[in-house]
């Protein structure tokens, strides 16, 4: 399979920290593939989203899209990238429709088709009937699944989904992840972070299990399990790697 | 541009579902114009044209307090109040009155003023004659006895509310008054002792009166009002007010993860920018599109003066123009340093406060003290009320307001740079 992105010698440290986020992480990431990224709590998951997708800067190493380096083509890469994020990144007061309307036509796509994508997406979804109610009367579960279509409504190459069944019902959670599945059918490559291991086990074709701003190990899930010795899931993989104990960061 | 259209397109509405938004950016300062407008206009009446109660005691019963009482009986914006109840107040009734805030000014005429202030006339009278032995008996009066008099104090309770300026005028009116009663009293002693046959009327015409014009440009100038400062200093504290929802706009974006979005979208932060700065510039316009009916139709109503920008108008939309353009960068500047509604909400409000103050909206700057002064000339409010009375007061050109105008748009181009970079900074860490 082909690499569509290539970390090398990443590393991030915030201003006014002492702490490294990233450390010398290298990654590479194929054409199609769910790449599930999982890790405790500031291990450095959510850094490495956010560089990936062009939201921060590195403080050193370099980011390949394809072959286009993230420090000359970030505006190129992120209209062929889609972001999912944690939070409802939508406006409240604005309907479903216009939401999806807005974000896509920030991709520059044409009102047409984008009226009939919008229309198409939120059937996808289930939520045809609520195209034109509010955002704020939605329940956590629609709110998710309009939150997962504004980042999809372009077809990007590579879709960016941070923690996106967090708080769904499993009725929602099934739409997202049949959604999830048939965008991964037609060739769109998932990079995914989340705290729900057995989901991960299940859904993602590799996984990296980042810790300390580094990559402790990486593979298929199975492998991972099987490296483990009485290992029978991806928890009690990641429970052995990374230990424990509570991590706490303020 | 498609971008930067639905950017502004989605402002909209997001404004118009927000009641709270465009409560403050429309309801708010309509509220404000009208009652501060109708709050300074009373102000200025006090000593002007509105009906001003006076207590008067007259304790002399003579000439005097009968001149004084007249004199008040007729000036055309006062009441005189000689009785209550019935019965006529005496000096600690007055000093009650007044004290208890039931009236604001008495006056106290005293015991033997009028015999005193005859006796002085009569005998300064009689010395000025006697040097010219003018008088029948030349040989008794031209050298008059010397004689003394302990002076007569005419006592004024103010309310103790009342501001000096305020006190100051009424005070200089009835010292006013009183001189006039003074010569009007020496002038009948002068023409009784010279037995004239017929008054020659020397005191019916001023000698010296007063031309007040207003120096301005062109020939239809207009006269100052309280409308005419309250309405542009109103309209530009309008315009400033829009940091506030503005402020709150980018904060609840950057809360709400839509920021997150629009950030990993290939757009450029000065476009998401650009549409908030049109649907803001449209607003500011609308506001004072509003601002400016009210004044013209609504203070009629009301008993205010009305304004009318007649051939101005075009001069006083450029002005709201630029001025919107730098509210809307201080808005956006602090939208983008606070983290929370917390932050930019009261902040954005106190500091619209602060600049209005210094600029001269409550208060006009040449009264305010020299230092206050020099730090008013760096708020944008002063900037954009300096222009408005250029093109208002002064008939000013373009040209003449291209200095303040400059200034506004300095501001504008500082304050969004200062975003930019602080977003940039902040964004990359």
């Amino acid at each position: 399979m082909e690499e569509i992105i290539r970390v090398y010698q990443l590393s991030k440290r915030y201003a006014g920290s002492d702490r490294y986020a990233l450390k010398d992480l290298s990654l590479s990431i194929k054409q199609g593939e769910i790449f599930g990224l999982l890790g405790p709590n500031g291990a450095g998951k959510t850094t490495l989203i956010s560089t990936l997708c062009g939201m921060i800067k590195p403080t050193s190493g370099e980011l390949w899209f394809k072959n286009l380096n993230y420090r000359q083509h970030r505006r190129k890469i992120q209209q062929q990238i889609g972001v999912v994020p944690q939070e409802y990144a939508l406006y409240p007061t604005l309907t479903a429709a216009e939401n999806l309307y807005y974000f896509g036509s920030l991709y520059g796509l044409p009102a047409a088709t984008l009226k009939q994508d919008v229309a198409h997406g939120l059937e996808r979804v289930g939520l045809a009937d609520f195209a034109q109610k509010p955002i704020k009367t939605f329940s956590g579960g629609m709110q998710r699944r309009v939150n997962l279509l504004a980042g999809i409504l372009h077809r990007p190459n590579v879709l960016f989904l941070d923690e996106p069944t967090v708080g769904v019902d499993v009725h929602s959670k099934e739409v997202i992840m049949a959604l999830l599945q048939e965008l991964h059918e037609q060739g769109t490559t998932i990079i995914y972070s989340s705290h729900h291991l057995n989901e991960a086990q299940h859904f993602c074709t590799k996984i990296a299990i980042i810790d300390e701003g580094s990559i402790i190990v990486e593979g298929k899930p199975q492998q991972l399990i099987e490296s483990v010795s009485g290992a029978t899931t991806l928890e009690n993989v990641f429970i052995h790697l990374t230990g424990s104990q509570l991590r706490d960061y303020a | 541009m498609r971008k930067l259209i639905v950017s502004a397109y989605k402002e909209v509405l997001l404004l118009l579902r927000d009641w709270g938004g465009l409560a403050i950016l429309f309801f708010m300062p309509s509220v404000l114009i009208i009652t501060i407008t109708l709050i300074q206009e009373s102000t200025f009446k006090a000593v002007g044209e509105s009906v001003l109660p006076i207590v008067l005691v007259d304790e002399d019963q003579g000439e005097i307090g009968q001149l004084v009482a007249k004199n008040l009986a007729e000036a055309p914006n006062i009441q005189l109040v000689t009785e209550l109840d019935g019965s006529p107040i005496d000096d600690n009734r007055a000093h009650a009155l007044v004290s208890s805030g039931e009236y604001q000014i008495a006056l106290v005429i005293p015991k033997g003023i009028s015999d005193e202030l005859n006796d002085k006339v009569n005998y300064n009278v009689d010395k000025i004659l006697g040097e010219f032995a003018l008088t029948e008996n030349d040989s008794t009066t031209a050298n008059p006895p010397e004689k003394k008099w302990k002076a007569k104090e005419i006592t004024i309770y103010f309310d103790p509310a009342a501001g000096q300026t305020f006190r100051n005028g009424v005070k200089s009116n009835i010292e006013r008054m009183l001189s006039k009663v003074e010569v009007q009293k020496i002038y009948d002693v002068f023409i009784n002792q010279m037995e004239l046959s017929e008054d020659p009327g020397l005191l019916n015409d001023e000698i010296i009166t007063f031309n007040e014009t207003i120096a301005q440009k062109g020939e239809d100038g207009i006269i100052p009002n309280a409308v005419q400062h309250n309405v542009p200093a109103w309209i530009l504290f309008g315009i400033f007010f829009i940091v506030v929802p503005l402020g709150i706009n980018l904060v609840k974006e950057k809360n709400l993860g839509t920021y997150i979005r629009l950030r990993t979208s290939p757009v450029s932060y000065a476009i998401i920018l650009g549409g908030k700065i049109m649907t803001y510039t449209v607003i500011c316009l609308i506001q004072f599109a509003l601002m400016l009916l009210i004044a013209k139709y609504i203070f009629p109503l009301i008993g205010l003066i009305e304004f009318d920008p007649g051939a101005q108008l075009p001069l006083m939309i450029l002005i709201a123009f630029v001025a919107g353009l730098a509210a809307i960068g201080l808005g956006i500047l602090i939208g983008t340093v606070a983290e929370t509604q917390e932050q930019s909400a009261p902040f954005g409000a106190i500091f619209v406060i602060i600049l209005a103050a210094l600029g001269g909206v409550w208060v006009p700057t040449f009264i305010m003290p020299e230092v206050m002064q020099k730090v008013s000339a760096f708020s944008p409010m002063n900037w954009g009320i300096s222009a408005f009375y250029d093109v208002i007061l002064r008939n000013g050109t373009a040209t003449d307001i291209a200095r303040p105008l400059g200034y506004l748009l300095l501001f504008f181009a500082v304050t969004l740079m200062a975003a930019l970079f602080y977003d940039k900074k902040h964004q990359t860490h």
